[in-house]
């Protein structure tokens, strides 16, 4: 069983709706990256979804475009991404990874290349967002292959032939994106959210996360009932932003306000 | 005809052919975009398609083409310029002389045609020198939909004539102020508008790259360049031109007149900006010195570092300057039907000079890289041979950046 399947199971058998942040690696440079992962799961993260830099992220909104930028000023390479992940597991074996970026730089670095130093970096799955199930192979294969999970988005706009097709292709869970727009947005509509799910639900056994537009802890409250998983990108990467210069109350405000999203769905289960 | 044709689709199959049902050309092409504009992209297509086929929207089309844009655009035999380069008969296709003055209005109008008939309300666009900007917002004023184009920094500052054109004409004009500020952020920014808002807007991309149905929509809405020059060029020599150049930033223009002529045996050549010289970096030629990548929703040459950040690129030209082009170009050139070539800055500048000393027509910075590549090939041919030179655009929006270069303050 993946380290993605055994914590969704777990969180499953404990009655809790696993905390997802994402953090784009290298932000607000290369040594911030691994103690905000540890800290992140210390506050209360079931999985860490760590982004890799690129100088056209067409996705995302205004908060990790400009992660990405300061990234790349320090110069964050996809290797670097890898050594942040492999530093990371020396400590944590349990907390599964999964990397989140766009096709180009990985297939500069060599779609097979890249496979096998992300397996042993110890890295859990692959969310390539510019590479819909119809382009995903070679590279959706090559993970399956070394035991990582391919994992999609699904969207508002994503029709039921599609949504069966994404399912079949994915794997570890799938991505629901819950708007339409970039990250960070801020038009979450909760019950149209809830609507969509059960038709997803219908169509897979996939854990199913939920992403784009969670700003703070009553929405990821709200979610934390329907949802597998709760994403939350921009809003600590707007934290992140926020503290830049005072690295100590960086990892103290991200993870508080990380406990806080954790407490706030816990108290929605419970 | 004069000429026998030796590659003809009879022989093999045409090269017209492709994209495939994926939007392929060869390797490149394809559908790199967020799930989010994957229903969006496919519904475009399906509507695409339909109006294609659609003789009511056909007719519309030809309509306006003609009695708004001004079609068939003339085909001028340069005599001055051709005396100049003692080699080969040179002809210019005006496009400079459409509506706004530039090819991108043959795009823009069948685009705003067709989001007619999607039933969208808003148009949005990035633009780069300006002239498809212009273009949107003319035929956004024409049509009556709301229109905001996108725009680097940058480049506003390069093209404040067009940004003020785009204003009159009702667009909002966005400045973008990410990354390098030019249009390659502006084409970033627009797609995130269009994921936000697609349920009223539609995105009238100018240029053959992007998701599919783009660069095979765009490419056919240019087409009528090259079927007009074709039937432009036998009935003034009774037979085929002997070789064509077109500038290649996105690289619609050239398509636009090539792909009449992918089955005949009529050399075509694609000039990138070469900027200041391969050598030092500072250039836009993605054919010529990129890689294939994936960027803008497709697959196909960029220019990019080695761990596959997309490079800043340079060109004395706005509408040049984006580390992209269309992936079915990327296709020719490995294939080997259309040669792809560099011209600087400079060369550009004295070219811009030297067809309006010898013709009286100022070309747009992007089309004086193909007079100066045409320049360069008339006198290595005899002087009854024939080159077609697509003049894309015409030169006035340019005139602040001519001077500057020269040290004159207008």
């Amino acid at each position: 069983m993946s380290r993605l399947a055994q914590r969704f199971a777990e969180s499953k058998r404990a009655g809790r709706t696993a905390l997802v942040p994402y953090i784009t690696a290298g932000d607000p440079d290369k040594s911030a990256s691994v103690p905000l992962m540890h800290a992140l799961v210390e506050a209360g993260a079931d999985v860490l979804e760590l982004g890799v830099p690129f100088s056209d992220p067409t996705a995302d909104g205004a908060v990790i475009q400009q992660a990405c930028e300061r990234a790349l000023k320090h110069g964050t390479t996809l290797a670097d991404v890898l050594a942040m992940v492999r530093e990371f597991r020396a400590q944590d074996a349990r907390t599964p990874v999964v990397l989140m970026g766009y096709l180009n730089p990985l297939e500069a670095f060599g779609l097979k290349a890249f496979v096998t130093a992300a397996a042993e970096a110890g890295v859990d799955g692959v969310l390539t967002v510019d590479m819909p199930p119809e382009e995903a192979e070679p590279l959706a294969g090559l993970l399956r292959a070394r035991g990582l999970d391919p994992v999609f988005l699904l969207a508002p706009t994503t029709d039921a032939a599609r949504l069966k097709r994404i399912c079949e292709t994915a794997a570890g869970f799938v991505y629901y994106v819950s708007l339409k727009g970039v990250t960070g947005a801020a038009n979450l509509d909760v019950a149209a959210v809830r609507r969509r799910l059960e038709s997803v639900r219908r169509t897979t056994r996939l854990p199913v996360g939920v992403g784009f537009g969670v700003r703070d802890a009553h929405t990821a409250a709200q979610l934390a009932g329907m949802a597998d998983a709760v994403v939350v990108g921009s809003a600590i990467v707007g934290r992140i932003a926020e503290f830049q210069s005072q690295r100590r109350d960086m990892l103290t405000k991200v993870g508080a306000f990380v406990r806080e999203l954790r407490q706030a769905m816990d108290a929605a289960r419970a | 005809m004069s000429r026998p044709l030796k590659q003809t689709a009879s022989f093999r199959e045409s090269l017209r052919r492709l994209p495939d049902a994926g939007g392929h050309f060869g390797v490149y092409g394809g559908r790199f975009v967020a799930e989010t504009l994957m229903g969006p992209v496919e519904d475009l297509r399906a509507a695409y398609e339909q109006c294609r086929r659609d003789a009511d929207f056909q007719a519309e089309l030809q309509r306006d083409l003609r009695d708004y844009v001004g079609r068939p655009s003339p085909l001028y035999l340069a005599q001055r310029l051709t005396a100049e380069c003692q080699g080969a008969r040179i002809y210019l296709k005006r496009e400079d002389l459409n509506h706004t003055g530039a090819h991108k209005i043959n795009n823009a109008l069948g685009q705003a045609l067709l989001a007619k008939r999607m039933g969208k309300t808003r148009l949005i666009a990035e633009t780069g020198a300006g002239q498809h900007g212009v273009a949107t917002a003319t035929v956004a004023a024409r049509f009556g939909f709301e229109c905001v184009v996108y725009m680097g920094e940058a480049d506003m500052h390069r093209q404040a004539i067009n940004v003020y054109r785009m204003k009159l004409l009702g667009a909002t004009v966005v400045p973008v102020t990410s990354g390098s500020r030019t249009l390659k952020d502006a084409l970033n920014e627009a797609m995130r508008d269009w994921v936000a808002n697609v349920d009223n807007t539609f995105y009238v991309i100018g240029t053959v790259a992007g998701p599919h149905p783009y660069p095979m929509m765009v490419r056919d809405f240019h087409a009528c360049i090259g079927e007009e020059a074709r039937q432009q060029v036998l009935s003034a020599e009774g037979r085929l031109p002997d070789a064509l150049v077109a500038c290649v930033g996105g690289g619609s223009n050239a398509i636009g007149l090539f792909h009449a002529f992918l089955d005949d045996d009529v050399r075509l050549y694609g000039v990138e900006a070469g900027g200041e010289g391969l050598a030092s970096g500072k250039h836009a030629a993605s054919l010529t010195a990129g890689r294939s990548g994936v960027l803008h929703g497709n697959r196909t040459y960029l220019l990019e570092d080695e761990a596959g950040q997309i490079r800043e690129t340079h060109s004395i030209s706005a509408g040049l300057d984006y580390p992209g082009v269309g992936p079915e170009h990327a296709w020719l050139k490995d294939i080997g039907r259309v040669t792809y070539d560099t011209i600087t800055d400079s060369q550009a500048l004295q070219a811009f000079h030297a067809l309006t000393r010898h013709e009286g027509i100022m070309p747009a910075l992007e089309s004086a890289h193909a007079v100066a590549y045409t320049m360069q090939l008339a006198p290595t041919m005899r002087g009854d041979q024939i080159i077609i030179v697509n003049l894309s655009g015409r030169g006035d929006k340019d005139i602040h950046t001519v001077a500057s270069h020269e040290g004159i303050e207008l």
